[in-house]
């Protein structure tokens, strides 16, 4: 499509300032894409509805589900909070790139292995989530029910209550939340 | 949503210039509550200055031994922090209870403390609210109001502010930095948030165009111990219906510094000074902890629905305190 296009219809830019649309380009899952979006436009809406990849998940879209949780630099975010402006030059990476080829991720395996879905909605968010909660444990960073006592050095053990906080994020309509904690903790050893 | 321009600044000048240049221009940071409200149509400026290139990032000690914490340091990084987890723990508590990971990993100090308010009349561009549309009511007063204020409310307005992290910088007595147009100035986080009154569309005391490039603590008084409870509707990721940060001494029995804040309660973090008074010297007892939590929670005048928040309050602090108390005795 032509950055022209998408232009904002006269008058609704206010004067000399720049224009209500931006051209930028994203790493998304190891390639680089260049797109031109109205300002307004939403990481999640530029994932889905500019480059066509639909595994993430629009739930509520005001930050409350975590469904469209991608990794920003590696880093888990609600891309439905995010616009797609502020992520120029970042790497993402959805659901889709989490594989290997053909070969799943481990998180992915597990989900699969211990029928962590029901309707499957939530899913894409909740294994982005959780493959960022191992890296955030690994790495020891704390979470709300981690003993403020312990020292701030060295891997926080998963136990589920560990999980389930760190999960909070992503609301499961279904109720799966049983069988998520079993896949995480799996995943996790 | 309304459309805007985007425009994204590497200095600090630049940023506020931009602003001073464009009425109605907003400053982005993490846009988790900003965005949020731009899509509700609460919010629509014309022109949003991202403030995410901006050389504000940094959690640094201080030459006085206390800790800056630059404006655009994500709520996560700073939760995470060791220096912060180690002299500051309320801090990093406060974080953790607040929002989601991924949230928090968005967030950031900045913007936690500017964000606004979750009554649910301000997030309905459908509704009167005094505090977006000045003078148009209050219909939460006599509404849906089981989350609202219960101390320092007006006739014009019964807001909480939601943030988490902002009751513990009250309890720590850390300091905002602002820089604007007309230079830089210091306020202290339990002033910089304001009582509704009559003029509830003010939440704080910054001005058009001033930019928050930091938070500064002080040193915590040696020995001290920190804590952050909230109490919710369920076990995470929900805001407070009360909270309570604290930071205490303990030596011989009796109680040296007190510091104690209220979240969940006010139109602001809401210092405690009438429960430190009754806490400074005294022994450290149930008996005391529920004298300091009377003391300051019997100016509460619950509305009709929120009754509940005063003995929940009461109860966070006298368990706060005792816990923090027999973890802290320096003869014990
Ligand atoms: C579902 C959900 C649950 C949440 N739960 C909690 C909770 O339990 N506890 C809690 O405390 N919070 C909670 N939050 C709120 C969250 O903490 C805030 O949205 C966040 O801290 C705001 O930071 P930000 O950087 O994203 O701000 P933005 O959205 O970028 O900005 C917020 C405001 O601050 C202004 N601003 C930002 N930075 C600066 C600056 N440096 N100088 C001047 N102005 C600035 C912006 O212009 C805007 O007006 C929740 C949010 C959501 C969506
Ligand atoms: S309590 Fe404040 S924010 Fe809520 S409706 Fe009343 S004026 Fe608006
Ligand atoms: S769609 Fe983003 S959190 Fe619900
Ligand atoms: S599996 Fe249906 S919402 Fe989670």
């Amino acid at each position: 499509m032509e950055p022209v296009d998408r232009t904002a219809p006269a008058g609704e830019t206010p004067e000399g300032a720049p224009e209500a649309v931006s051209t930028l380009t994203l790493r998304v899952n190891g390639t680089a894409r260049t797109l031109t979006v109205d300002n307004r436009t939403t990481l999640l809406d530029a994932l889905r509805d500019h480059l066509d990849l639909t595994g993430s998940k629009k739930g509520c879209d005001h930050g409350q589900c975590g469904a469209c949780t991608v990794l920003l630099d590696g880093r888990r975010v609600n891309s439905c909070l995010l616009l797609a402006v502020v992520c120029a030059g970042a790497s993402v990476t959805t659901v889709e790139g989490l594989s290997d080829g053909d070969r799943l991720h481990p998180v992915q395996e597990a989900f699969v292995a211990r029928d962590a879905l029901q309707c499957g909605y939530c899913t894409p968010g909740q294994i982005c989530s959780a493959v960022a909660l191992l890296h955030e444990a690994a790495d020891g960073q704390p979470s709300y029910v981690t003993p403020p006592e312990r020292s701030p050095d060295g891997p926080v053990s998963l136990t589920p209550e560990e999980i389930r906080e760190r999960m909070s994020g992503n609301i499961c309509r279904c109720g799966a939340y049983p069988n998520i904690v079993d896949a995480i903790e799996e995943a996790a050893r | 949503m309304k459309p805007f321009a985007y425009v994204r600044p590497e200095r600090t000048e630049e940023a506020i210039d931009r602003f001073a240049a464009q009425p109605g221009a907003r400053f982005l940071a993490g846009g988790t509550n900003l965005v949020d409200l731009m899509k509700l149509g609460v919010a629509g400026p014309p022109l949003l200055i991202d403030i995410n290139g901006l050389p504000l990032d940094a959690v640094e000690e201080t030459a006085a031994g206390g800790l800056h914490i630059g404006a655009t340091a994500r709520n996560s990084d700073v939760a995470a922090h060791p220096l912060v987890r180690v002299r500051y723990p309320a801090l990093s508590q406060a974080l953790l209870a607040g929002a989601s990971p991924q949230l928090r990993n968005a967030a950031t100090t900045g913007g936690n403390l500017l964000q606004r308010t979750r009554c649910p009349y301000f997030q309905d561009a459908s509704k009167p609210c005094n505090k977006r549309a000045p003078g148009s009511g209050c219909p939460a007063r006599e509404g849906v109001h089981r989350d609202l204020a219960v101390l320092g409310h007006s006739a014009h307005c019964v807001a909480t502010h939601p943030s988490d992290m902002a009751v513990a910088l009250a309890a720590l007595d850390a300091e905002v930095r602002l820089r604007g147009p007309a230079g830089e100035r210091t306020v202290p986080v339990a002033e910089f948030h304001r009582l509704p009154g009559d003029r509830p569309d003010r939440d704080t005391v910054i001005e058009d165009g001033e930019l928050i490039t930091g938070v500064t603590l002080p040193a915590p008084p040696s020995g001290a111990r920190g804590a952050y409870r909230k109490a919710r509707d369920r076990a995470s990721y929900a805001f407070a219906l009360a909270s309570v940060a604290a930071v205490l001494t303990v030596e011989d029995g009796r109680i040296g510094h007190a510091a104690l804040a209220f979240g969940g309660l006010a139109h602001k973090p809401w210092r405690a000074h009438a429960a430190e008074e009754v806490l400074r010297g005294a022994p450290a007892t149930a008996e005391t902890y529920r004298r300091a939590a009377d003391a300051e929670l019997a100016a509460a005048e619950p509305l009709r629905d929120n009754g509940f928040k005063v003995p929940l309050a009461r109860n966070l602090a006298v368990s706060v305190l005792h816990d923090l108390a027999s973890r802290t005795d320096t003869t014990g």
